[in-house]
């Protein structure tokens, strides 16, 4: 119903179910891109020219369409950065060194897991992991006791996970961290193709958004900081666009968030990435949300009938990815010949290594649907597999 | 037979199946000829680095030649590890130490062997070459 706003769709003819890796962009998206490039591309906020002006301009109404979308207080908590790997570096440099201890998830991705190592923390030096249970779900028993040891903390989770699908009850989390003086940032690189987020109402205090996994160009995203951390949040680069004054002695920087985007940034991506916010209020997250829990559960529900297959986890509080495998057979080898057959679905460790080490797995067949994706995606894939199994077995 | 000529030997059987899924059918089905590798065999220094799917692959020198035996826990990468070791197993050191990994594109196996990091056939190879600089 929706893949009409997608070029890809009308251009490929792969049934594309590898989402949680890259969303589709739809026109406007593209458009808004083209046009900044063909009709006004000018630097922002350094020229006076009417194109520099209006380039400028559409760049920080992006900024405002992001603030009001996830509903923060003001612009200057909305940093532009190229996606959620260097909002959450961004954070691990320059915000919680003070912290002895950080605290993650077992289901996190790379991006939140070696930021971390490469601040010397390991599990014997400053980071925490909370554990799941066995169908994936966060332990919070685990996670009050850690609190209650290492107050004080810095708490970086993940929203959605990547790998399984599994949605952390982030609200809970975060209450939980503040009651022990603990700080939260939340990874969503996967939250905001599919669900609403309101970081005044979840009281988080860094949210790292993505651009190209919602329906935005790729090379984009961006970091929420709560006002009060911006004061002790200390820009990791610096140079052009960020500077007040500057002399041969020392520079003072302008305030935030501009003192936070150094260089020339990534305009046309931004631009886009306000298009691609705006699509998806117009179609709405009850919309969203309604076709793909759908789509999601017939997706369930037709693997499930397929011989010999294993889940790691229920669907209880699930969107997005469904992860499995089928015994005795290598996922590289469904991989392939599903793409023989024209469906894009990702298997291996989905950038989750160590959830799949505690597994005691190599990795997974990763199916990640979109709002745009339908039963037919589904019966195609399903027939796959059912091709593929007989090949292979 | 060179090198060059045992690829293109390769290639003009892969080429007679036009349905791509037909090849890997017939991938798989090498992959099954492959001599089974002791498990004794199956250590992390025999690993190929840069597979997603688990490659190990061991040599023994005759004279001034390598011969390789090699498996894996996916049936496809078996197939290609039996083209593979088709074309390199029994070549001389020498050769073996500047091999133009470019050479197993010709293939056109587009989908398994790509420059991007995952590669595992150029893993494969890599080792190959480090196998014949330690020979």
């Amino acid at each position: 119903m929706f893949k009409k706003d997608f070029p890809y769709f009308k251009n490929s003819d792969i049934v594309y179910l590898d989402n949680a890796a890259t969303t589709q962009k739809p026109q406007v998206v593209i458009d808004s891109q083209v046009e900044y490039y063909e009709k006004y591309c000018a630097n922002t906020h350094r020229s006076s020219f009417s194109d520099a002006n209006k380039a400028t301009q559409k760049y920080e109404d992006s900024r405002k369409i992001l603030k009001e979308f996830i509903n923060a207080s003001l612009n200057e908590e909305i940093i532009f950065t190229k996606g959620v790997s260097e909002s959450i570096n961004f954070v691990a440099s320059s915000f919680t060194r003070d912290y002895k201890t950080v605290i993650i998830s077992s289901l996190e991705h790379h991006s939140n897991i070696v930021p971390w190592h490469m601040q010397g923390r390991n599990l014997s030096q400053g980071l925490k992991v909370v554990n799941c249970d066995s169908n994936l779900n966060f332990d919070f028993e685990e996670y009050e006791n850690i609190l209650k040891e290492n107050p004080n903390s810095f708490v970086s989770v993940t929203h959605i996970s990547n790998a399984f699908g599994k949605i952390h009850d982030i609200k809970k989390i975060i209450e939980l961290a503040h009651k022990y003086e603990s700080v939260v940032m939340v990874d969503a690189a996967q939250s905001l193709a599919h669900t609403k987020i309101d970081v005044q109402e979840l009281d988080v205090d860094f949210l790292a958004i993505s651009g190209h996994k919602t329906f935005g160009p790729t090379g984009v995203g961006a970091l929420y900081v709560k006002q009060q951390h911006l004061k002790n949040m200390k820009p990791y680069q610096t140079g052009g666009a960020t500077i007040h004054e500057v002399d041969f002695n020392s520079s003072t920087l302008l305030d935030s968030p501009y003192k936070f985007e150094a260089g020339t940034q990534n305009i046309a991506g931004v631009i886009g990435f306000g298009e691609a916010l705006k699509y998806i209020t117009r179609i709405g997250y009850k919309n969203i949300e309604t076709i793909e829990k759908d789509v999601y559960n017939y997706l369930n529900e037709e693997l499930s009938k397929l011989p010999n297959i294993v889940f790691y986890n229920d669907i209880e509080n699930c969107i997005g990815s469904r992860s499995f495998n089928f015994k005795n057979i290598s996922h590289d080898d469904i991989g392939i010949l599903l793409d023989k057959m024209k469906v894009a679905i990702r298997v291996g460790h989905h950038c989750a290594q160590p959830i799949m080490k505690k597994l005691g797995i190599r990795g997974t067949i990763r199916v990640s649907t979109a709002f745009y994706n339908d039963y037919e995606d589904i019966n195609k894939l399903i027939k796959a597999l059912k091709k593929a199994l007989d090949i292979l077995n | 037979m060179t090198i060059k000529q045992k690829v293109e030997k390769i290639k003009e059987d892969l080429d007679f199946f036009e349905d791509e899924l037909q090849k890997y059918e017939y991938i798989i089905d090498l992959g099954k000829k492959l001599d089974a590798l002791d498990d004794k065999y199956k250590t992390p220094e025999n690993i190929v680095h840069g597979c997603t799917s688990q490659v190990w692959l061991i040599c023994e020198q005759k004279e001034d030649r390598l011969y390789f035996k090699g498996t894996s826990d996916a049936i496809i990468v078996k197939g290609l590890i039996y083209i593979i070791l088709e074309i390199f197993s029994g070549e001389k050191i020498e050769t073996l130490k500047s091999v133009d990994m470019d050479v197993v594109y010709e293939l056109g196996l587009s989908e398994v062997i790509t420059p991007n990091r995952q590669s595992g056939v150029i893993g494969m190879i890599k080792k190959i070459k480090e196998l014949a600089q330690k020979a």
